[in-house]
């Protein structure tokens, strides 16, 4: 077969629908990555927008441009954008993008499951932005503390289109973070072994991890305030035995590894753009990933640094401190190897390497500046000042966004296949570069003359006004700088010419392609033996092209892929994706009526949405049935390879793994919630203990442990004689039970609204009815599906998946159970 | 502290711009490994850090509130939007917007909310402290000189925010102790 001809075919397989239609039913990564990018930089257009306003109203005293009701909603929907439909669904957008080209594969793990994040972000983002222009978008400032966000005092549906918007939007950012996790250790091109990997997956990998650790904390506090304002279970109002410093800590064990969840990607585009803009190769890759994957764990250590001035303990205080300031030796770390990797090369000035230098000075001072607000006594003045909003634009746009134009500058060839035409790029790195540290220098100034963050307005006689004036008008340079960009980006897919493959001669395989990319990426699959394939053989292109890599053969008509071994990058199996369907739309429509009717408190329709979501979730993961066994597949090469659904540890069981880890930690969160409000919170010990029932405890505790043998004898059963249906009812029956028992519990729950006591154990056998449903609904999927005829002993994969999950949800149920009873037992 | 930081940034300035100069250097990978990872990646920085840190927890110990029988007991409960001040050796009388405290002694002002979060910031006294909903915080403040001190709410609160402050009056001893006979000055 000609390359030509392998081309044509591929495409036909691969390709999504012609026209805008196609944009609906896509699962494609390289489409979804771009609609991703194009909505994530819409919605950087709308943050900017509003922090020109902010600007405006600022850069005169006793403005009268904006109220305080307008300039509230300026500054949160600012930030919220900013950080939340912005910084990480870019990353979200570049990693879906790249991933796969630079591992060496077709597609990510679950190309449903990108479209269906994307929609989520999508639909979740049309909320917030309807909320800011009907003028109702939240007020609370973007880190939402309650009580001043709760029912009481912010009455208005503003803090419900933040709770519920912003909780929608993480589907996405945990979607995606599951699929990078599984496909950076699965998908990869054969012999592409862990220390191969190209250094942007080490830090999506890193990154990814902290997203299913960091987010969860966020989704529960916003899930706890919204029940506390719609249902009026008392979680954050101290009068009911609840304390707002609880959203404090959920709120920051999420908000500062958010940070680096920004960070990270960034500093993952930098450790790729500056050996390949030096002609050489990063110094210290080792210690490059170690210290990501240092600076990962220590991020988690640190939140309570945002919360110094709230009566922590003095010990306390010194050991964040010190713990805070140690973050920045692995940032050290690296910024040393990019500056040793600089002079181990020549480096040479192109636009992304300008943007790169941006970003080391602007990092350098924000990392500084970080140092000094971590330091106490420092902090005690210096927060919630401008002087702490400049850091963090410091951190922000230094650490994020010059590194993004970087990105944007080095992959735009790849991305278009084109080179660019006028040079408006470096002229708007200049006015960026000057307005961006005129603006916020001069925000570091009066913020240590003691101008506070977040008012809308000030005194002529504080003497603020030059510098104010300096700081808005160098933001319009700034803001003129960004639409340059803008500009030139769009030139040059209008006019620019055509461009050489490969132009910064880099040695990654995203290179190792045509650009544009085609939608099935690579003709054949590669064989890696180097870190930079495309250095060491300049002419890869053009073999996988010809199919003299893996699976080159497209004539079943399939999507194929394959994946490997997590370490060694040896090929384990095959995997045959779905194809183009309107199924993530559809779901994601469905999940957003959900969200919808929570908003504007229709009730009767959010069971219906629930039915709908179990439906289409069914359809879902029906639609992978699998009819006969196929046995070993020819893989090229003359090699054979099982398909994955005759395989113990298909994608599905991965992807089930890392998504418990964040489920796992959201329930941890809760325990830490209850653990703390008894603890520190006003009010406790509550009123009146639950009644402890031993037969509620004993009916739920066998169960738990029924579930889950339950599983394995139908892994067995069907393992030995092709049939788990007997295992797999008496799973059924534990599950049942174990619902009943949870159930019981929250119907005995003295008073739910009364005390923080009552609804937080109500809110934990909720959580464990809803695992409980989880399982019984994954268990009678099961039994159909061996009835239909759709499992064998070889075709055995769902049944390890549906195992996992009775585990957990035995593991919740008892640990549920135990602590409800334990405190009534030892009264 | 701006001095060390000034210094850092121009070190690390001038090594961006040195990796601009034509050279030919042999590379030794493990060479500049050691160099440019051990030596400075992890040797500078923990050595400024740990400067940096004995600093700040001295500091920080300095600004520990001692035991002493001059100390004066204040209590600050804030609200939407104002603040009163209830004194220890005045029982019963509250003052709205304005704190009274003698200068020269150490004061501890008790800071708790009624509502929502707020902060207690006297910038020339001392640092900041939250008013938390069913929690009370202690800070120590001291002003030197009796006079008149600018205080604020540090922490959003809606939309009284920005005008949300109020004034500390250092008294000298005589003033301090008509205050304390009920005299209001
Ligand atoms: C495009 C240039 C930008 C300008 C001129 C700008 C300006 C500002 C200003 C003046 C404030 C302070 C509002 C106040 O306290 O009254 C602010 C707040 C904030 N900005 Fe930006 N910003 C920019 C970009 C960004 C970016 C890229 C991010 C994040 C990725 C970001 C995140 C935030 C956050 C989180 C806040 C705090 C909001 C709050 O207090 O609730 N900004 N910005
Ligand atoms: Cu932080």
């Amino acid at each position: 077969m000609s390359a030509l001809r392998r081309h044509r075919r591929l495409t036909a397989i691969w390709a999504s629908e012609p026209g805008w239609k196609g944009w609906f039913s896509t699962v494609n990564h390289t489409d979804v990555g771009r609609m991703f990018l194009a909505t994530s930089f819409f919605f950087f257009l709308v943050g900017g927008i509003l922090a020109m306003l902010i600007r405006a109203q600022l850069a005169t005293p006793h403005s009268a441009f904006a109220g305080p009701e307008v300039y509230n909603q300026l500054f949160t929907m600012h930030g919220t954008i900013m950080m939340f439909l912005f910084a990480i669904p870019t990353f979200e957008g570049l990693a879906i993008y790249l991933l796969p080209k630079m591992l060496g594969t077709r597609d990510l793990a679950y190309p449903r499951l990108t479209a269906y994040g994307y929609w989520c972000y999508f639909f979740g983002g049309g909320m917030l932005l309807f909320s800011l222009l009907a003028g109702i978008a939240p007020d609370g400032g973007w880190f939402m503390y309650p009580p001043l966000t709760g029912p009481i005092y912010s009455p208005g549906i503003n803090t419900d289109f933040w709770l519920i918007g912003i909780t929608f939007v993480e589907i996405s950012a945990i979607c995606a973070a599951v699929e990078f996790c599984v496909s950076i250790l699965r998908y990869r091109a054969p012999g592409m072994s862990l220390d191969k990997m190209p250094i942007f997956a080490w830090y999506a990998l890193v990154t990814s991890l902290m997203i299913l650790t960091g987010f969860p904390p966020l989704i529960l506090g916003s899930v706890l305030l919204e029940v506390e304002r719609a249902f009026g279970l008392p979680f954050f109002q101290a009068e009911l035995g609840g304390d707002s410093l609880l959203w404090q800590h959920l709120f920051w064990l999420f908000g500062h590894p958010e940070v680096y969840i920004i960070f990270l990607p960034a500093a993952g585009v930098i450790s790729t753009v500056i050996p390949v803009m030096c002609r050489t190769t990063l110094l210290g890759y080792g210690w490059v990933v170690a210290a990501a994957v240092a600076l990962a764990f220590l991020s988690f250590g640190l939140w309570v640094h945002h919360m110094f001035t709230t009566g922590i303990p003095h010990m306390g205080l010194a050991f964040f401190s010190a713990a805070s300031t140690l973050v920045a030796v692995p940032t050290g770390v690296q910024v040393f190897a990019w500056i040793g990797t600089m002079w181990k090369g020549r480096p040479e000035l192109h636009l992304p390497m300008l943007h790169i230098l941006g970003f080391f000075v602007t990092f350098v001072m924000g990392g500084l500046t970080g140092v000094m607000v971590a330091i106490v006594p420092f902090d005690w003045q210096a927060h919630d000042t401008a002087f702490v909003t400049a850091h963090l634009h410091y951190v922000l746009f230094g650490g994020f966004v010059f590194p993004i134009l970087a990105a944007i500058y080095y992959w735009l060839p790849l991305f278009t296949g084109r080179t660019r035409f006028f040079k408006l790029g470096e002229l708007a790195f200049g006015l960026i570069f000057v307005g961006f540290h005129g603006t916020f220098l001069a925000m570091h100034w009066v913020g240590l003359l003691g101008q506070r963050r977040r008012i809308e307005t000030y005194d002529a006689e504080a003497g603020w006004t030059t510098i104010n004036l300096v700081s808005s008008v160098s933001s319009f340079v700034l803001a003129i700088g960004l639409a340059m960009v803008l500009l030139d980006v769009l030139l040059h897919f209008v006019v620019a010419v055509r461009g050489r493959r490969n132009p910064w001669h880099a040695g990654s395989l995203e290179w190792a392609m045509p650009a544009p990319p085609p939608a099935y990426n690579f003709a054949s699959l590669p064989v890696v033996e180097t870190r930079d394939p495309v250095s060491s053989d300049p002419h890869l292109a053009v073999r996988l092209a010809r199919g003299e890599g893996w699976l080159a053969d497209p004539a079943l008509d399939r999507r194929e892929t394959l994946t490997v071994e997590p370490s060694s990058g040896t090929p384990e199996y095959m995997v045959i994706y779905p194809g183009n369907t309107r199924l993530p739309i559809v779901f994601a429509a469905i999940t957003g009526l959900f969200f919808l009717s929570l908003l504007i408190k229709v009730y009767w329709l959010t069971p219906i949405a629930l039915a709908g979501i179990a439906t289409v979730g069914w359809r879902w993961v029906w639609s992978l049935a699998q009819p006969v066994d196929l046995g070993p597949q020819e893989a090229g090469r003359g090699e054979r390879l099982p398909v994955s659904g005759e395989t113990d540890r298909a994608p599905g069981w991965w992807g089930s793994a890392f998504l418990l880890a964040a489920d796992a930690t959201f329930f941890g969160s809760l325990l830490f919630g209850y653990a703390f409000l008894w603890t520190v919170a006003p009010g406790w010990p509550p009123p009146e203990l639950l009644e402890p029932s031993l037969l509620e405890l004993g009916v739920g505790l066998a169960g738990a442990l029924v579930a889950s043998i339950g599983m394995r004898i139908a892994i067995r059963g069907n393992r030995s004689r092709g049939t788990g249906v007997a295992g797999l009812a008496v799973a059924l029956t534990g599950t049942a039970a174990a619902a009943l028992a949870v159930a019981s519990l929250m119907i005995r729950v003295p008073a739910p609204a009364g005390h923080a006591y009552d609804a937080t154990l109500f809110v934990l056998g909720g959580y464990a009815l809803f695992h409980a449903a989880l399982a019984g609904l994954m268990q009678t999927f099961l039994i159909v599906r061996v009835r239909r005829g759709f499992t064998s002993p070889a075709r055995r994969a769902e049944f390890p998946i549906v195992c996992l999950w009775a585990d957990y949800l035995a593991l919740v149920t008892i640990l549920v159970l135990v602590v409800a009873h334990l405190p009534g037992w030892l009264a | 502290m701006f001095a060390g930081a000034t210094l850092i940034l121009a070190f690390v300035l001038v090594l961006l711009a040195l990796a601009f100069r034509p050279r030919s250097v042999p590379p030794d990978e493990r060479g500049q490994t050691r160099f440019w990872i051990i030596g400075l990646g992890l040797g500078f920085s923990m050595t400024i850090l740990a400067a940096l840190l004995a600093y700040g927890l001295t500091v920080g110990e300095r600004l520990l509130p001692r035991d002493s029988a001059e100390t004066v007991a204040v209590r600050a409960v804030a609200e939407r939007w104002s603040w009163s001040f209830g004194y220890e050796e005045l029982p019963g009388h509250v003052t709205e917007n304005v704190l009274h405290i003698p200068a020269g002694r150490p004061v501890d002002v008790a800071i708790t909310s009624v509502d929502v979060v707020h902060s207690f910031w006297v910038p020339r006294l001392a640092g900041k402290l939250d008013a938390i909903p069913g929690h009370v915080n202690v800070l120590r403040i001291e002003a030197d000189a009796p006079g008149t001190y600018d205080g604020l709410t540090a922490e959003f609160n809606g939309e009284g925010y920005e005008e949300h402050e109020f004034l500390v009056i250092a008294h000298d001893e005589a003033d301090w102790q008509a205050f304390l006979r009920g005299e209001a000055p």
